[in-house]
């Protein structure tokens, strides 16, 4: 993925511009909120990481801009202000997800991944496959080798959530906000017992095991290599 | 620069504060229209009086007139004369003048007239000045009315009323206007003196207290006399202001020295790690390595405080942008006791709910839910705990003993969420059967970084409660802790929400 990091601390984007790179993706850098429009305006990036507070110009606004001028790529924003109303303005800025400092490397590269792979426009399937296992989502039905699996109402959506991003990483976070519509950090592993929960019921007694455990990131729905 | 001089320049100093008060400002304006409006009044007055009574002395000298035209044609002039001295003896007389074709005295009590007068016919539109005959001093002149009417033979009679009365009337008038205008102004000089020294003196004393509150004396308020005016009511809500002020304040420093004292450890922790394992001499890879997972670790840890910490000052400074709407608790409750249960179930523990819809209160979701998860959070690890220890403390004691034990022991660590409506409000409460809270503990639990555990070997910040306590606070809702026999119930009361009636159609 060809990806623009409008941040202003230099030192921070560094690292982030490495781990992008080790992760396969092509990074451009911009220091300052000017700089980031005049890059964003001419290129075509897949994804965008923009700073909330830059200097000469407001991160926000940029965004704004962009999405007024017609330009539809997927915005991850990153601040330090993480309440429940900064979230909903940089959202309403045009931002598509939002991540508060310090976040974890793993998080943000989790994100922008999933955040890409969105807006691909095989969106609206009823089913969703990966190897023998099947989800119908008007059906609300879940089957394993044609056997049929019976999920709690939360558990079906969870199961929606991975398989709607099946071969990437999810992280719990990410599970929080996308099944309970949480933005808390719930300060114990809930998550986790949900997912054992779930792995329980799709996975035991059937080979391969598809729901794994990233270690240092959380997990992924995906047929082992 | 001498002490007079000084002197005045404070006086002037003083003056031009006066001046600029809006008591004076309004005193002025006031007196200025008042001021208007009396001179207006006056001069109506005067003039209306003036003319009313101008044509009253012309018909009263007009009917005369025609009396003594009656008598001169009955009886000739020598009648006209005989009448004419006659009335001018009386007192009060009116005035009377007979002349013959040239001008000449005939009769009256005249003694001289401007010569212009005689040669006019009927009223005459103005005041006349004459002599009386038979004054003593026989220069002092009067004011008069007068007609003047011809009879056959070139003969003039002049009858006219002294309007000395007039005159008088309307100089007492005019004194009575500058006098009352000079008390007027005077008044008002007074006035403005008065509210003015009164309004500055309060503000004064306002200032006062607001500078000694700007130097950091942020226990200080502002004076409230027994008046009950409109600075006591502006400075009760500026006290009241100032009290909510001073509670910010008082909460960030304790926040900033709960900070010092609970986060400088960890980091000191951090610090420490990392140096010895830079200052080993055999550390490998594989000691960077664990030094690293574990700075990472404790770092995460960190943030998670400070990320609590200022979601509480966040919370706790109510700020007007956290949104509130309309939501169902019970719905709410029900979400986290779903979220919570497996977790529950994994450290064999029961979580149970009775928490049935449509229980509205006006709140945030996203707090709401976080403050119930921080209370099921907690009564988990306390209960969990709780009986996991008391389970094993009878192992010292004999057989027989045991068995009874086992009967009243708790065999599960139970929490229980319930959300009720009553009498307009809605109670929100989480029980368990944990260590209960010893009654003197139970308002300290709810501030910051208080945990009753002193070892502090049990996991937490210390903070869960004190947001439950900020998100209560900012929902005004209130808290109560009370012994579940054994363990805690922690009640959130809300104020149940107005009936929607757009919403209640739309269901």
């Amino acid at each position: 993925m060809h990806i623009l990091i409008i941040e202003d601390d230099t030192e921070a984007a560094a690292y982030l511009v490495k781990g992008l790179k080790e992760a396969g993706h092509a990074c451009d850098h911009a220091a300052d909120g000017d700089e980031g429009y005049k890059l964003a305006a001419s290129h075509s990036y897949d994804v965008m990481i923009v700073d909330r507070m830059l200097p000469k110009r407001d991160g926000l606004s940029i965004i704004e801009q962009r999405r007024t001028e017609g330009d539809e790529t997927p915005v991850l924003i990153l601040s330090a202000l993480g309440e429940v109303d900064d979230r909903v303005t940089g959202l309403r800025a045009g931002g598509d997800d939002y991540l508060t400092k310090p976040y974890a490397f793993s998080e943000l590269l989790a994100r922008i991944e999933v955040m890409a792979r969105r807006r691909s426009p095989s969106e609206v399937t009823t089913t969703y496959r990966l190897a023998d296992l099947e989800l119908d989502r008007l059906a609300h039905t879940v089957k394993r080798a044609g056997e049929q699996i019976i999920l709690q109402p939360r558990e079906f959506r969870l199961l929606e959530y991975l398989m709607k991003n099946a071969g990437q990483v999810v992280t719990r976070t990410m599970l929080l906000e996308n099944v309970w519509d949480y933005h808390f950090d719930p300060q114990t592993n809930v998550i986790d017992v949900h997912i054992s929960r779930l792995r329980a019921k799709i996975d035991k007694g059937f080979e391969p095991a598809l729901l794994q455990t990233i270690r240092g990131s959380g997990y992924s729905l995906r047929e082992p290599d | 620069m001498s002490l007079e001089v000084k002197k005045s320049i404070v006086a002037i100093n003083s003056l031009n504060k006066i001046m600029r008060t809006t008591a004076f400002k309004l005193s002025a304006i006031y007196l200025i229209i008042f001021s208007i409006f009396a001179t207006f009044l006056i001069v109506y007055i005067a003039f209306n009086t003036q003319v009313l009574m101008t044509r009253q002395l012309n018909a009263t000298i007009q009917l005369e007139v025609r009396g003594l035209v009656e008598r001169y044609r009955a009886g000739g002039l020598s009648e006209l004369v005989k009448v004419i001295e006659d009335r001018s003896r009386r007192p009060g007389a009116s005035l009377y003048l007979v002349t013959d074709f040239r001008g000449h005295y005939v009769a009256g009590n005249v003694a001289a007239l401007p010569k212009w007068v005689m040669e006019k016919r009927g009223a005459v539109d103005q005041a006349v000045i004459y002599q009386r005959l038979g004054d003593v001093d026989q220069r002092k002149q009067y004011k008069a009315v007068v007609n003047v009417y011809e009879t056959f033979g070139g003969y003039r009679l002049l009858v006219g009323r002294d309007i000395g009365e007039r005159e008088t009337f309307r100089e007492v008038v005019e004194q009575a206007f500058i006098v009352s205008g000079i008390l007027l102004v005077f008044l008002a000089l007074l006035a403005w003196l008065f509210v003015s020294r009164k309004v500055l003196n309060r503000i004064d004393m306002i200032a006062v207290a607001s500078r000694h509150i700007i130097a950091g004396q942020l226990d200080e308020r502002l004076p409230v006399t027994q008046a009950g005016d409109e600075f006591d009511r502006l400075s009760d809500s500026l006290n009241v202001m100032l009290s909510r002020i001073e509670g910010l304040m008082h909460g960030l420093k304790e926040v900033s020295d709960n900070i010092a004292h609970d986060l400088k450890t960890p980091l000191t922790r951090l610090r420490n790690r990392v140096e010895v394992t830079l200052a080993s001499e055999e550390a490998d890879s594989q000691t960077y390595r664990q030094a690293l997972e574990q700075t990472l670790e404790e770092s995460e840890t960190l943030i998670r405080t400070f990320d609590a910490l200022l979601r509480i000052a966040r919370v706790e400074a109510k700020s007007t942008q956290i949104e509130k709407i309309k939501l169902d608790i019970g719905a709410i409750a029900a979400d986290m006791a779903e979220l919570y249960e497996p977790v529950a179930e994994d450290e064999g523990a029961l979580l149970t709910w009775d928490a049935p819809a449509s229980q509205y209160i006006d709140g945030n979701r996203e707090l709401l839910s976080q403050a119930i998860a921080n209370l099921i959070d907690n009564a988990l690890k306390y209960a969990v705990r709780h009986v996991s220890e008391q389970r094993q403390a009878p192992d010292v004691k004999d057989q027989d003993q045991e068995q009874t034990a086992e009967a009243s022991l708790p065999k599960q660590a139970k929490i229980h969420i319930s959300v009720m409506s009553q009498a307009g409000q809605v109670t929100l409460s989480v029980s368990d059967n944990g260590p209960g809270i010893p009654k003197q503990d139970r308002q300290r639990v709810l501030q910051r970084f208080i945990r009753l555990d002193k070892s502090r070997n049990q996991p937490g910040s210390g903070l869960g409660l004190s947001l439950v306590n900020a998100v209560a606070s900012l929902h005004e809702a209130n808290i109560q802790l009370d012994d579940n026999e054994p363990g805690l119930i922690f009640s959130i009361s809300f104020a149940q929400a107005l009936p929607d009636q757009q919403q209640e159609q739309d269901s």
